[in-house]
């Protein structure tokens, strides 16, 4: 019963959190909706045992990504934006479009719940989460790890170089 | 040493270049020594080359230059006679112009550009072909053009260099052309050994004519001999061994070198002695009214070349070279006397501003009296025995031209000591305390006045020197001689003593004067027809006759064009454009949906894809 | 009972919310933000499936997602402030030179 509560409790947070990102005038007030949507998804991490993402969510995104936009915000001054019209010309095709998707969506959830695989038990795994985490990262998917480490180095060199003085150009 | 007659040009060279590119560095003393040096030395190769070769021909070929055409020297008796000139006479004047130049500006550009005249002179009398002779020719043209400009900061220096290159350039047009004339006759070769054994011919013809044309340019001949007096405008020392000894009378030699072709050109032969003797008497009325000391010296230049060519027209060659040494020495002479004159008086060139200066300047007195002596044809001197050949050759070939010639003679005579009467006689005219030039200048004009009285008994020696390359028709007429000597003698007293009597006279010449002042009208004459008559009023008349009749041309030609280009715009709007236009619109229309969906805005392609989404799941949906 | 299906539920949900974002705000930087919350939405069902089949490589993907979604954000906030700097706007129908 905790957990039926808890679970919309976070889900609640999650989605009004994405609908204020997506419908606030204020592109700062966005990124504090934002914050609250993630958090929630972080509540939703925690609920499911992924303890380490949970930290991660809360750490990176919320700690670091989400001040990375707020300095942008100072930044780039957005007082003018906020005055102007905040949704373009084709939003009602676009609310269409989505409509239609969400109903496809919905409609396939429901129809493809009962086609699942049955669920694992619930007690093989043994340790932590982290460290079960940090097992699989290290060995079977070095490689990939790897590669988003220098993913993450060129998209440093490849925004310092836009951001910089080059970005006048 | 005949095996190194390449080094006689190289000498002064070497000696150009040392003081062009680094004569600014050096001092004044050590240029003076450099200068004259280069000379001296050059003078003492030829002169034991000349030992050596004993008057044989002698050839050495440095390497082929062009194809047929060498990079080569000839020594033979004629360039002999030209190089002991040229560097003897040059190496005199060059130790003149050390003290005479001593106050001017620009001293180791002055003597830079005198020894490159010197080596290019060099060239042009060593050549053994006229390729390379006119290497020589153009290159005493630039260094003429240098020199007449050399006080560059006078406008009238500047144009008169101008011209002198200028009236220098459409001489060379026709030597080029001879050239080209001569090529042909050889087979290419334009060697002077090949010339021999030519056949006469109208090519033969032209080469002859278009050769002297070069001549007549180079050597100040009529039509051309108005940039020599302009040519004034440069130094003293300058004029002397450019525009009196040497180049100017580098068309003489290259007449006398060409002589195997104009043996076999004889009216062109006959026309070079009517254009000297022409020349001779037109530039002599000229001298006789100039009041400058230097132009009545310049005309007298020009009158003498005419001397020459009439001697090279009657076919008497060795006389025009003769006559040619006997006047380098006592033109020289003249012209370096007149710049002491100058010098001592400061820079005065108006003779009429002279006079009274013998007891001041005695040696240069003395010295220019012998050579005024020797021009005007006294017994005993240079100048008597060499004209006294050219009448001589003159009445056995061309009895105009020797009339023509005697009178000259006399008017010569007259011109001469009107210079020197009013020069050194007479009252003093100005102010200006004259002094006698120091030694380095007066030690050239004894040299030379020795030069004037002695060479003159070698006139047999010399035809039998020049005896192997200018064949002369050697006449043993001597009493004929003598009654012509007798005649030349009294022309030559005659005009002494008028010019003892009317010096001060500003028409003496009486009707004529007026001609003679304004030189013939010669210069006006260019200038109507060349400068202002091609310049302006051809101009105009070429004006009129674009309005009337090439425009009414055009503009009829316009109306027709004007006429169809109606119905071709007609048809052009109507039928082409037409065309176009349908197939650029239903291009248009066609697109019309592909293009609305390109909008260039990001979200629009995102929710493309968005609907594409729903449409596939929708899909899979009904299915 | 709080079955996969609850937490794919909100996956979808979160997606559509963060497309509609992307499609419809005018504000780059709220794009930007819509695209977080897109990826957010790919790590809720890697989590849920994790959970579901009971293994840690959902959860060492979302890694993966968290790494490629913080490279996102810097590039695209880079291009933002070179954008700002020489059109002095962040509005997204303004930048359309790709137009016919």
């Amino acid at each position: 019963m905790g957990d039926s509560v808890f679970f919309y409790a976070f889900a609640a947070l999650a989605i009004l959190g994405a609908l204020g990102t997506v419908l606030f005038r204020s592109a700062v007030h966005c990124s504090l909706a934002l914050m609250t949507s993630l958090l929630g998804v972080a509540g939703l991490y925690l609920m499911q045992g992924a303890e380490f993402l949970f930290a991660v969510q809360i750490v990176l995104y919320i700690g670091g990504i989400m001040v990375l936009f707020l300095f942008v915000i100072m930044l780039v001054n957005l007082d003018q934006a906020a005055k102007l019209k905040q949704f373009n010309g084709q939003t009602p095709l676009a609310v269409l479009a989505i409509l239609g998707t969400g109903a496809a969506f919905y409609a396939f959830l429901a129809k493809g719940v009962a086609t699942l695989p049955a669920p694992a038990s619930a007690t093989v795994m043994t340790g932590g989460n982290t460290e079960n985490v940090a097992d699989l990262l290290f060995t079977s998917y070095l490689l990939p790890f790897e590669v988003a480490s220098v993913l993450l180095l060129v998209a440093v060199v490849g925004s310092v170089l836009m951001a910089g003085k080059g970005g006048t150009r | 040493m005949v095996n190194l007659i390449w080094l006689i040009p190289l000498i002064p060279l070497g000696g150009a270049a040392v003081l062009l590119l680094l004569g600014r560095m050096l001092p004044k003393s050590l240029i003076k020594v450099v200068a004259p040096g280069t000379i001296f030395a050059a003078f003492l190769l030829s002169l034991g080359a000349v030992m050596e070769s004993g008057g044989k021909p002698h050839e050495v070929v440095l390497y082929e230059w062009l194809p047929k055409v060498d990079w080569g020297f000839l020594l033979d008796p004629l360039s002999s006679v030209m190089i002991l000139i040229i560097t003897g006479i040059g190496f005199l004047i060059h130790v003149y112009a050390t003290g005479y130049m001593d106050h001017e500006g620009g001293y180791y550009r002055f003597f830079g550009y005198l020894n490159l005249f010197v080596f290019f002179m060099l060239i042009l009398v060593l050549a053994n072909n006229y390729v390379l002779l006119f290497a020589g020719w153009e290159g005493v043209g630039l260094a003429s053009y240098l020199l007449i400009g050399f006080y560059f900061n006078k406008k009238s220096a500047g144009d008169a260099a101008k011209k002198a290159f200028l009236f220098n350039r459409v001489g060379d047009a026709g030597f080029i052309l001879g050239m080209f004339c001569v090529a042909a006759l050889t087979h290419g070769s334009l060697a002077f050994r090949d010339l021999h054994g030519l056949t006469a011919g109208p090519l033969l013809t032209a080469a002859a004519a278009l050769l002297f044309l070069g001549a007549t340019g180079k050597s100040a001949q009529l039509p051309l001999f108005v940039w020599l007096p302009d040519a004034m405008e440069g130094p003293t020392p300058v004029s002397a061994l450019i525009h009196a000894a040497t180049m100017v009378t580098a068309g003489v030699y290259m007449v006398a070198r060409s002589s195997a072709i104009y043996s076999l050109a004889p009216e062109v032969s006959a026309a070079i002695s009517c254009i000297g003797a022409t020349t001779a008497i037109m530039a002599a009325t000229i001298a006789m009214v100039q009041t400058d000391i230097k132009r009545v010296l310049a005309y007298s230049t020009v009158s003498q070349l005419g001397f020459m060519f009439m001697a090279a027209g009657v076919g008497a060659y060795w006389v025009a070279v003769f006559h040619l040494m006997t006047h380098a020495f006592f033109k020289a002479l003249l012209f370096l006397g007149a710049g002491s004159v100058i010098h001592g008086l400061h820079g005065e060139q108006d003779m009429l501003k002279m006079g009274g200066l013998r007891s001041e300047m005695p040696i240069t007195f003395w010295t220019m009296a012998i050579a005024a002596l020797a021009i005007a044809g006294v017994p005993g001197m240079a100048g008597f025995f060499s004209k006294d050949e050219i009448l001589f050759y003159a009445y056995l070939n061309f009895k105009s031209v020797f009339a023509v010639g005697l009178i000259t003679a006399a008017l010569t005579a007259f011109y001469m000591w009107r210079l020197m009467f009013l020069t050194f006689f007479g009252e003093k005219r100005t102010l200006v305390h004259a002094h006698e030039s120091p030694l380095v200048m007066t030690a050239p004009l004894i040299v030379l006045a020795l030069g004037c009285g002695g060479c003159s008994y070698y006139a047999a020696q010399l035809e039998r020197w020049l005896e192997p390359v200018l064949h002369s028709n050697h006449s043993p007429d001597i009493g004929l001689k003598h009654v012509l000597m007798a005649a030349s003698v009294f022309a030559a007293f005659t005009g002494i003593l008028l010019a003892r009597y009317f010096h001060a006279s500003t028409g003496p010449l009486g009707p004529l004067t007026k001609l003679a002042q304004h030189k013939w009208y010669l210069d006006d004459i260019y200038d109507f027809v060349f400068v202002r008559g091609l310049g302006m009023r051809g101009g105009e008349y070429l004006g009129s006759f674009d309005r009337r009749i090439l425009d009414g041309g055009i503009n009829g030609a316009g109306l027709v064009t004007r006429f169809v280009s109606r119905a071709s715009i007609w048809a052009d709007t109507w039928i082409v454009d037409g065309l176009v236009r349908i197939a650029g619109f239903s291009a248009m229309f066609a697109s019309l949906p592909a293009r609305i969906v390109q909008t260039g805005f990001v979200q629009s392609y995102a929710l493309v894809i968005v609907a594409a989404i729903a449409a596939a799941l929708g899909l899979f949906w009904v299915k | 009972m709080i079955t996969i299906n609850h937490y794919l539920a909100v996956s979808a949900t979160l997606l559509l919310i963060g497309t509609l974002g992307v499609l419809t705000r005018r504000n780059i930087v709220v794009i930007l933000m819509s695209i977080e919350l897109i990826l957010n939405a790919v790590n809720v069902n890697l989590i849920a499936f994790s959970k579901y089949h009971n293994q840690v490589t959902g959860q060492v993907f979302a890694i993966f997602v968290i790494a490629v979604a913080v490279a996102e954000a810097a590039v695209g906030l880079g291009v933002l402030i070179a954008l700002f700097r020489n059109k002095g706007s962040v509005q997204a129908d303004e930048v359309d030179l790709l137009k016919w």
